[in-house]
C-alpha cells in the first residue's frame, strides 16, 4: 500500500508529478485546447486563411449536413466491425496460447503473434494492397473456388484494419488468462460445471476487462485511421480521410470534424474505465 | 477445466490459421523483395537481387533512417524520464486525482493519430511558429515523446506493482536515504522493465507515421514518411519493397531482446 503523506513525501510527490504533467498540460492539453478552440474560427473562403472570429458555423454544418452523418456513421459501424472480429479472433487464438498449448509452446507461440506488430503499419497495410489487388493472392486463392478476392472498399478495410491490430486484442486477452488460476477453473469442475459452463461463468467473465482494454485501441485506431482506407479502401471516405484532407484547406472545420472521434472515445473510455478495463491497459 | 479433444484441435487449428494469415502477406513483402518484376503480381516472375543493391545505395533511406533514429531515441529518452517520475508517483503515493492523472496519460493514443496530430500541428502553428521555433525534427520529437510516454508509465507501473513496498522500506530502516534506496533498491528491481517500456516506446515511435505528418517540416522526412512518399512513385517501388522487407526482418530483434529480457513484457504492456 502507498505510504501515507507525510510532509517530505507530499513534496517528493510534488517533484514526481510536476514534470510529466507540466508536459502533458503544455504539449497536449494545451494543443487540444487550441485545437477545440479554432473549431470556433472560421475560414476565409477565397484565402483559406483562418479568420479568428467566434462563431458556431463549424459545428451547425456539421450536424446539418447529411454527408458528415453518414460518414461518422459509417467510421463507427467500421471501427465497431474491426473490434469485433478482433475479438472473435482473439479468444480462441489467446486462449488455445495460454490455457491448451503446453508451456514450451507459450512463449514461442506469443513470440510468433507480437513479432508482426514491430513490422511497421505501412509495410502491412501495402502489403494487403498487394494481397487484395487485381492478380493479388487473394484473388488467386479463391479463384479455383469460383469466388472472387473482396477488392478495394470497405470490406477491405474492415479486413486490414482487423489484421492492423489483432495484436492489440491478443496480448491482453492473454495475459489476462494466463493469470486465471488454476484453481478457479478446478473449483468450477468440482462445483459440477462441463467445460461450457466454466466458460461462460468463470473465464468469459475474467477476461472481459481485458476485451475491453483491448477494444480501447483497435476502438479508437480504427476510428481515427485514414492512411488504410486510402491504401485499400478504393472510394470509401472515413471520418480520418475528411478531417486529413481538410487540414489545409479549413482548419476549423477540421478542428470541428476531430470532435467527433473525440466525444465518441471520451465517452468510450469512461464505460470501459466503469468495467475496470483501463487497469489492464 | 477440462478441455476436450475436439475442442483442443479446433482451438489450435484457428490459432494456426489465425497465425498464418498474419504471416502470409509479410511473408509476401519479403518475396516480393527479390521479384524480378516492378509491379508485384502474382506468382512471380523470376528471382532477382537487383533491388536490394539498389536499396542499399538509396540516399534517400538511408537519411529517412537516420531521421527516425534520430527522433525515436530523443522521444524515448524524454518519454524514460518522465514515464518512471508519474509511475512513481501514481503507484508509490496516495493523492486526490491518482486516476485522473493516469487517465490522462493514457490519452495521447487513446485519441485517434489523426486528432493528435492535427492538435499539435495547430498548436505548433500558433504558439511556436511566432517566436522562430520552425517544423522540423524538434516538433516531431514533442509529439512523439507525449505518446510514448505512457507505454514507460504502463512497464513501470506493472513493475512497481509487484515490487513489495515493504523493501523499500526496510532499505530506509536500515539507514538509506531515499537516493540510496532507489540507487540500490528500487532501479536494479526495474532496470528490465525501463528497457522494455523504452523498445516499446522506441518501435513506436519508429512506426508512427499520422502525427509525424503533422508534425514534420517539409524537411524532416522519417522512414515511415519516406515510405508513404514512395509508395505512389512506380519507379520507386522496388527499393520500397526492399525497405519493408528489412523492417519485417529486423522487427525480430527487438521481440527477441524484450523475450529474454523479462517475462514481463509479455504481458502486453503496451
Amino acid at each position: 500500500m502507498p505510504a501515507a503523506p507525510t510532509p517530505g513525501s507530499r513534496l517528493r510527490l510534488t517533484a514526481l508529478l510536476a514534470p510529466p504533467l507540466l508536459w502533458l498540460t503544455l504539449a497536449y492539453l494545451g494543443s487540444l485546447a487550441i485545437l477545440l478552440l479554432s473549431a470556433f474560427w472560421a475560414t476565409d473562403s477565397f484565402t483559406s486563411d483562418v479568420v479568428h472570429t467566434w462563431n458556431t458555423d463549424n459545428f451547425h454544418e456539421l450536424l446539418t449536413t447529411p454527408v458528415y452523418r453518414t460518414i461518422a456513421l459509417r467510421t463507427l459501424s467500421i471501427a465497431a466491425a474491426v473490434t469485433v472480429v478482433d475479438a472473435l479472433l482473439a479468444l480462441p487464438m489467446a486462449f488455445f496460447m495460454a490455457r491448451v498449448a503446453g508451456g514450451r509452446w507459450r512463449r514461442p507461440l506469443l513470440v510468433a503473434v507480437l513479432t508482426p506488430l514491430w513490422a511497421g503499419y505501412l509495410v502491412k497495410a501495402y502489403a494487403w494492397r498487394v494481397m487484395l489487388g487485381e492478380d493479388g493472392v487473394v484473388g488467386a486463392a479463391l479463384a479455383p473456388f469460383g469466388l472472387h478476392g473482396p477488392g478495394y472498399g470497405t470490406t477491405a478495410v474492415v479486413i486490414v484494419l482487423a489484421y492492423l491490430w489483432l495484436p492489440y486484442m491478443i496480448l491482453p486477452v492473454y495475459a489476462a488468462l494466463e493469470r486465471l488460476p488454476e484453481r478457479m477453473l478446478e473449483a468450477s469442475a468440482d462445483l459440477g460445471a462441463g467445460a461450457w459452463r466454466t466458460l461462460r461463468s468463470v473465464v468469459l467473465p475474467a477476461v472481459r476487462p481485458a476485451v475491453l482494454a483491448g477494444s480501447v485501441f483497435t476502438f479508437s485506431l480504427s476510428l481515427g485511421d485514414y492512411l488504410t482506407v486510402q491504401i485499400v479502401g478504393g472510394k470509401t471516405q472515413l471520418l480520418g480521410n475528411v478531417i486529413a484532407s481538410q487540414v489545409t484547406l479549413d482548419l476549423p472545420m477540421a478542428a470541428a470534424l476531430s470532435a467527433v472521434p473525440v466525444v465518441l472515445i471520451v465517452c468510450y473510455l469512461a464505460a470501459v474505465r466503469r468495467a475496470g478495463a483501463l487497469d489492464s491497459l | 477445466m477440462r478441455i476436450s479433444r475436439t475442442a483442443r484441435v479446433v482451438l489450435g487449428c484457428i490459432t494456426a490459421a489465425g497465425l498464418a494469415i498474419v504471416y502470409v502477406p509479410l511473408l509476401l513483402v519479403l518475396l516480393n523483395s527479390v521479384n524480378t518484376d516492378r509491379s508485384f503480381g502474382w506468382p512471380p516472375s523470376g528471382l532477382t537481387g537487383r533491388w536490394w543493391r539498389a536499396a542499399l545505395h538509396s540516399e534517400g533511406a538511408r537519411q529517412a533512417l537516420l531521421t527516425s533514429l534520430k527522433a525515436g531515441l530523443a522521444a524515448t529518452a524524454i518519454a524514460l524520464v518522465l514515464g518512471t517520475l508519474a509511475a512513481y508517483a501514481v503507484h508509490r503515493h496516495r493523492f486526490f486525482g491518482r486516476r485522473t492523472v493516469s487517465f490522462l496519460l493514457v490519452l495521447p493514443i487513446a485519441l485517434p493519430g489523426i486528432v493528435s496530430g492535427i492538435a499539435l500541428n495547430a498548436a505548433f502553428r500558433t504558439v511556436l511558429d511566432p517566436i522562430g521555433i520552425g517544423f522540423g525534427l524538434f516538433t516531431v520529437v514533442v509529439g512523439h515523446a507525449t505518446f510514448c510516454v505512457v507505454i514507460v508509465f504502463n512497464n513501470i507501473g506493472a513493475r512497481l506493482r509487484r515490487i513489495a513496498p515493504s523493501l523499500a522500506e526496510a532499505s530506509a530502516d536500515l539507514g538509506a536515504r531515499p537516493w540510496q534506496t532507489f540507487r540500490y533498491v528500487t532501479f536494479p528491481a526495474m532496470r528490465s522493465a525501463l528497457f522494455a517500456g523504452g523498445l516499446l516506446a522506441f518501435a513506436l515511435s519508429f512506426d508512427e507515421i499520422v502525427v509525424t505528418t503533422f508534425t514534420a517540416g517539409p524537411g524532416t522526412r522519417t522512414l515511415p514518411i519516406w515510405i508513404y512518399e514512395n509508395l505512389a512513385r512506380p519507379h520507386q517501388a522496388p527499393v520500397v519493397n526492399v525497405v519493408a522487407a528489412l523492417l519485417i526482418l529486423a522487427s525480430v530483434i527487438p521481440v527477441y531482446i524484450a523475450q529474454r529480457l523479462s517475462s514481463d513484457t509479455a504481458g502486453g504492456r503496451l
